[in-house]
């Protein structure tokens, strides 16, 4: 079949199950935009900035478990990628990013538009392809499909230039893909390592369970819930394991770290085993590296045989994926009797457990998170943006299922929320979808409510209005003299008007005893997103709270602590 | 074994692509690791690039960054001859002025070391010495006396002693 090569790119994506593409077109898209023109068998969803591509991919992957795609053209449309790429390397999803490039003949000459791209993303792809070649573009589709989304999964770029583009090619659908440099394992430990771990476990007094983002990629959370149950050992989830195992099952802790709960946070400070699944010792879980659960042995299992050791030396290695990792120890492992540490964990869990303040005049973001967990049951997927209303959703919203909070762990990217939950929308067309966000990361990636409205996605966002950088004005207020520096943006639209002016629902909140009813009215609408302009009390903080650099023991555990 | 003190070489073999070693490189730099000395070329398969990285040594750091190395996709495998005896050389020209009066005793000193003249004019010696670094920083120091114009240096490469290979 001659096709050209810009036709055996989109061909190529078919051919590897990719559905939807999120993007926008440009002079070097041209011809793989007319590839997509009339097809059915992709769907192609114009967005309103590149960045909004990358995020809204990113969180389609994040939702459905599959590689998410984007487009963009050559020079300023491939550098507004950059951020989404970047976000998406560091929580390790599967993306593929395509962006047209000039001639291969005018390459490297200044030409209208260009960028070396694959030279700017080299540090935050998994891989990259400048395509010189139209005969090689079914080999790299599949190939950087094939390394997305295997192994620690992350995104790869592919630079295409417009005469590859443009040049005809006899084409063949590529049957297997073999890349002798890559050969992605499931597991490399052998059983040794494992039976170590289980020793390590049965012998342990006071083991504790780390689960992050890894148990949800490898789909591994039915048996780490297994795990936990028949070993009796309590776990804390991360950021990026929310939901891997449920958030209302007895063993869960909650999340660790900086804005962790105090139970997990206590149990990985006092713990004599650490058993690491899938998560990497970021320095918002481990506060000062030295004092972070020091009297622990730690058993690390981590497809990624780099991350073993890079911040701390584990007493022992289990490269492998969690899924098969965990399958493995399952049966090696003996139930713990419910002992003193059980039970002290138990004791913490309930003395702190996350309560909604009882301050019935302010409208709070933990009141409006509490009602959105109670009104949906724990069955819809959150999606947050980065700041105080991020970390305020991780405690108070209740996930009982992996793939349904997400976040930008590790990049920590405003802007995020709303794109993200526009593509986990795409992916998940039957799910209610809230975009919780703050008005600063808001107002970064709101153009995309254009193309929401155009596509009739019903995804909810709540805006946590406080007129603030909030995150950093509570930094400022601890530990800055309270020096308000730059952080005021109550010089900000009527959201309520935005929203209507594309299209879109708006409502405006500033008062608890309204937030049920709006809630319950987005709820009810499905054809067209829905803004919820919560006004919320400006000055609230989030606790507990570990101050940068410091241990468990020097923890904020509410504001009367400060 | 490293013949050279507080140095470490790494061999890496990649393949013979573009962009390959700007990928190694970058990923050495952006750790805040000085590469000391590489050098690249093709190896008896033309569709493998065999890398030999000099950096100094720094065990932790050290490991990390071959498993970093180890996880770029057009890596095919990273050596690490750490503890392992090897054989280590280095090819340097060396430009050195000569008067008509010392050209005899340079001759000597350029026999000694086993090094060849490869080209002279009226005022210089070329002179061609191969060996491991140590060996090569001896000679550079015997020559300063005569005055060094110019001098090259190829960067060192490391082969495994015995019978094991890069590859096995």
């Amino acid at each position: 079949m001659k096709l050209k090569g810009s036709e055996a790119l989109v061909q190529s994506l078919v051919d590897c199950g990719v559905e939807v593409i999120f993007g926008i077109p440009g002079g070097q898209m041209i011809p793989i935009y007319d590839a997509l023109y009339g097809r059915t068998d992709i769907k192609n969803i114009l967005m309103r900035h590149e960045q909004g591509a990358a995020h809204a991919a990113d969180g389609y992957a994040r939702a459905t478990g599959k590689i998410g795609v984007c487009f963009a053209t050559s020079g300023p449309g491939a550098t507004n990628l950059v951020t989404g790429i970047a976000t998406a390397n560091m929580d390790s999803i599967p993306m593929l990013a395509v962006t047209g490039q000039v001639g291969t003949a005018a390459l490297g000459k200044d030409a209208f538009q260009e960028v070396d791209i694959t030279g700017v993303t080299m540090p935050i792809t998994k891989h990259s392809y400048l395509v010189k070649k139209a005969e090689d573009l079914p080999r790299v589709v599949s190939e950087a499909i094939y390394i997305a989304t295997t192994g620690r999964p992350g995104p790869v770029l592919i630079d295409i230039p417009s005469d590859v583009q443009r040049a005809v090619i006899d084409y063949k659908p590529v049957k297997s893909v073999s890349i002798r440099s890559y050969i992605p394992i499931r597991e490399a430990t052998g059983d040794a390592e494992i039976e170590k771990a289980a020793k390590m476990i049965n012998a342990s007094k006071k083991p504790v369970i780390y689960a992050g983002g890894g148990v949800v990629s490898a789909g591994a959370s039915k048996e780490l819930t297994e795990f936990a149950e028949k070993a009796n050992i309590y776990a804390a989830a991360t950021l990026m394991g929310k939901g891997a195992i449920s958030d209302k099952h007895p063993k869960c802790l909650g999340m660790p770290g900086m804005h962790g709960t105090v139970a997990a946070n206590y149990a990985f400070r006092d713990c004599d085993l650490m058993i690491v699944c899938g998560a990497r010792f970021d320095d918002r879980i481990t506060g000062k590296i030295y004092e972070f659960a020091k009297n622990a042995k730690i058993i690390h299992i981590d497809i990624d045989k780099a991350e073993q050791g890079k911040t701390i030396k584990p007493d022992l290695s289990v490269v492998s994926d969690c899924k098969t990792a965990l399958k493995k120890l399952i049966p090696l492992v003996n139930a713990k009797p419910e002992g003193r540490w059980n039970k002290q964990l138990a004791a913490w869990k309930k003395e702190y457990a996350m309560k909604v303040p009882a301050e019935k005049d302010k409208l709070l973001p933990q009141y409006i998170l509490a009602k959105l967990s109670e009104i949906t049951k724990g069955n819809a997927i959150v999606v947050t943006d980065v700041g105080q209303h991020q970390m305020f959703s991780a405690l108070y919203t209740q996930s009982i299922k992996p793939r349904t909070f997400l976040s930008s762990g590790g990049f920590g990217t405003m802007g995020f929320g709303f794109p993200a939950a526009f593509g986990a929308q795409v992916g998940e067309p039957k799910a209610d979808v809230f975009a919780v966000v703050g008005d600063g990361g808001f107002q970064m990636t709101l153009q995309e409510l254009a193309p929401a409205v155009e596509q009739k996605l019903p995804v909810k966002i709540l805006i946590f209005n406080n007129k603030y950088l909030g995150m950093v004005r509570q930094w400022q207020e601890l530990f800055w003299n309270k020096h308000y520096s730059g952080v005021d943006i109550s010089a900000q639209p009527d959201f309520v008007k935005l929203a209507e002016s594309y299209g879109a629902c708006g409502i405006m909140v500033d008062k608890p005893a309204d937030v049920e009813k709006a809630l319950k009215k987005s709820l009810a609408i499905k054809d067209k997103p829905v803004v919820i302009d919560f006004r919320i009390d400006p000055e609230e903080n989030v606790y507990p709270m570990i101050p940068a650099g410091m241990s468990v023991d020097d923890m904020l555990i509410s504001k009367e602590d400060k | 074994m490293s013949e050279t003190h507080g140095m470490h070489s790494i061999t890496v073999l990649v393949e013979n692509k573009p962009g390959v070693l700007a990928r190694v490189c970058g990923l050495f730099a952006r750790r805040g690791f000085n590469i000391e000395s590489l050098t690249v070329s093709i190896t008896d398969d033309p569709t493998i690039s065999r890398m030999t990285i000099v950096v100094a040594d720094d065990e932790h750091e050290l490991a990390q960054i071959i498993s970093q190395t180890n996880k770029l996709i057009d890596v095919v495998k990273v050596v690490d001859y750490y503890s392992h005896p090897t054989a280590e050389r280095e090819l340097a020209l060396i430009k050195v002025a000569v008067k008509a009066a010392d050209r005899a005793e340079l001759m000597q000193v350029a026999n000694i070391f086993r090094a060849n003249i490869i080209d002279i004019s009226k005022t210089t010696f070329t002179i061609e010495v191969t060996g491991s670094k140590s060996k090569i920083d001896a000679f550079v120091e015997l020559l300063k006396p005569y005055g060094i114009k110019e001098a090259v240096r190829t960067g060192t490469i490391v082969v495994s002693r015995g019978a094991s290979t890069a590859m096995s």
